[in-house]
């Protein structure tokens, strides 16, 4: 009973501990493909962080782990100070904390955009239907998209689509936001929408980790840019340094090959 | 000539119907077959959803664990060989449900339903073996089940996978995320599939007779012994058309009222 006690830990102090700590993560699939390779990195409260690279070089894979939506192979993700890789995880606690946003929305087509944002709220954080669709209608404002509160996800536009993706995470306050792509499967007229909301996020303060193709959100929002390649994490920099100025030569030659 | 046909006509109906109240024959079987046919598809429903996600889910995870078979994981454990991963109790339980699922299945599809029939009456519910129609709704939800099992689990692998990442990323359980996302889906997916099944279920049970209950079927084949003729089968055969037609119908209306909330 003495022991048990001892081991609990002290609530979470973001000033002490990053809020995401990942430690050596490897994913492999079969024996010869190294998705991951080795990465490790601290997040902390309230940074955006941007991560770059060819596709295929394990971003995608690297941010899904991160709420384990992927399995690592090995090593150790601590969020909050918790290992939520440790075996006997309930890992639903904590993906509650941690919203995410897919490249292809994943709305559920069967309910209105209200329902889509206040099902989780209403299910695991046991508010009144109510109160949840207060908080709904009141994210909807935010993005603009009040009006479209009953409508079916099949009536949107993708840029509608994403931004209601986005609210409905918000929906369950999260402490940190994953985004997967979040433009790239929109037309290009539709991304600034998406991007702004993303921007405005980023500036209330919401700890975010971002994997894009846009440069331009890299270069405005991000507090730092990080660049993988063949699973491993290549470079560490601010936006301003990796932009004029990247350490390696793998950033300069991905820098090159696109259109900025 | 013509005269003699409607003559003819008139008295089958007659002697089908109206002679020693034969109606009630027909009355009573249409009564056992719809209940039959109910109750039957009511657990057929529910032993179908239930195989289907243990069935759908543990074919995921299975190529997740790399798992193939219970004794082959169980020979790599004990012979220590490299890259085994560990399963938890837990999970290997759950394969063996998925296998208790798998011979379910195998055993129900792979043999005639008068068959299974024949032995819950004569063998395993011998028990019970007064309340024949129990045993007639056992048997014949138990078989549709396995049928609505393989059309639920097409229903759960066409929706995408993302449709159950989203759920499980909001912090949604397995459980819920199925429940409240995948298969309300699903089951709009399958629902022309599902009527299909209702229809083959309604007729299947016309063999309930070899067990000596009173279905239409039987009903009808009585009146047939009596008046040594064949005019009451297509009585019968007019009725379970009514009776598809009826049940056509109505699922129909059903599957537009969920289509129609989509748009």
């Amino acid at each position: 009973m003495k022991d048990k006690k001892k081991n609990i830990k002290p609530p979470f102090d973001s000033a002490k501990e990053p809020l995401l700590r990942v430690e050596g993560l490897i994913k492999t699939y079969g024996t010869d493909i190294h998705a991951l390779d080795g990465v490790s990195v601290n997040i902390n409260k309230g940074e955006v962080v941007v991560i770059l690279g060819p596709s295929g070089s394990g971003k995608s894979t690297f941010l899904r782990s991160l709420n384990l939506l992927e399995s690592p192979t090995d090593g150790h993700i601590y969020f909050e100070g918790i290992d939520i890789t440790a075996p006997h995880v309930n890992i639903n606690t904590h993906r509650k904390k941690m919203g995410m946003v897919f490249q292809h929305f994943n709305l559920f087509p069967h309910m209105t955009v209200l329902k889509n944002m206040t099902l989780a709220p209403m299910k695991l954080l046991k508010i009144s239907k109510a109160e949840a669709e207060k908080t709904a209608i009141e994210l909807l404002e935010r993005v603009g998209l009040a009006d479209r509160a009953n409508a079916y996800p099949s009536q949107l536009s993708g840029g509608q689509k994403q931004r209601i993706a986005i609210v409905r995470a918000l929906c369950m306050h999260p402490d940190v936001m994953l985004f997967d792509e979040p433009t790239s499967a929109l037309d290009p007229e539709m991304i600034n929408e998406v991007l702004n909301v993303m921007s405005d996020l980023a500036k209330s303060g919401m700890t975010m980790v971002v994997v894009t193709h846009e440069m331009g959100f890299a270069k405005e929002a991000a507090t730092r840019v990080i660049f993988m390649d063949h699973g491993k994490m290549i470079e560490e920099n601010t936006p301003d340094a990796f932009f004029s100025n990247p350490k390696t030569e793998r950033c300069r030659e991905f820098l090159n090959s696109i259109i900025l | 000539m013509l005269n003699l046909q409607t003559l003819s006509i008139q008295r089958d109906i007659y002697s089908t119907f109206i002679k020693e109240s034969r109606w009630k024959y027909l009355l009573d079987g249409l009564g056992n077959t719809l209940v039959i046919t109910l109750f039957a598809a009511i657990i057929g429903i529910i032993l179908g959803f239930i195989v289907a996600v243990i069935r759908s889910s543990a074919d995921k995870l299975k190529k997740q664990d790399n798992y193939k078979s219970f004794f082959g994981y169980i020979k790599a454990r004990c012979s220590k060989t490299e890259g085994v991963k560990r399963i938890s109790i837990g999970r290997l339980v759950f394969y063996l449900a998925d296998a208790v699922c798998k011979l379910y299945l195998i055993i129900i599809r792979g043999t005639p339903v008068l068959v299974q029939l024949l032995i819950l009456n004569f063998w395993l519910l011998v028990g019970i073996s007064e309340y024949k129609l129990l045993i007639a709704i056992i048997a014949f939800g138990v078989n549709s089940g396995a049928y609505v099992a393989e059309i639920v689990r097409a229903g759960i692998m066409s929706i995408d996978h993302g449709q159950e990442e989203a759920g499980r990323s909001l912090g949604l359980s397995f459980i819920q995320t199925m429940r409240s996302i995948i298969l309300p889906q699903a089951f709009k997916n399958v629902l022309p599939a599902l009527c299909n099944e209702a229809i083959v279920l309604l007729k299947e049970t016309s063999i309930a007779g070899y067990i000596a209950v009173l279905d239409l079927t039987k009903g009808g084949d009585i009146i047939r012994s009596l008046t040594y003729n064949p005019f009451p089968l297509f009585v019968v055969a007019a009725i379970y058309l009514i009776v598809v037609i009826v049940l056509t119908k109505l699922l129909g209306i059903l599957e537009r009222r969920l289509r129609s909330s989509e748009r």
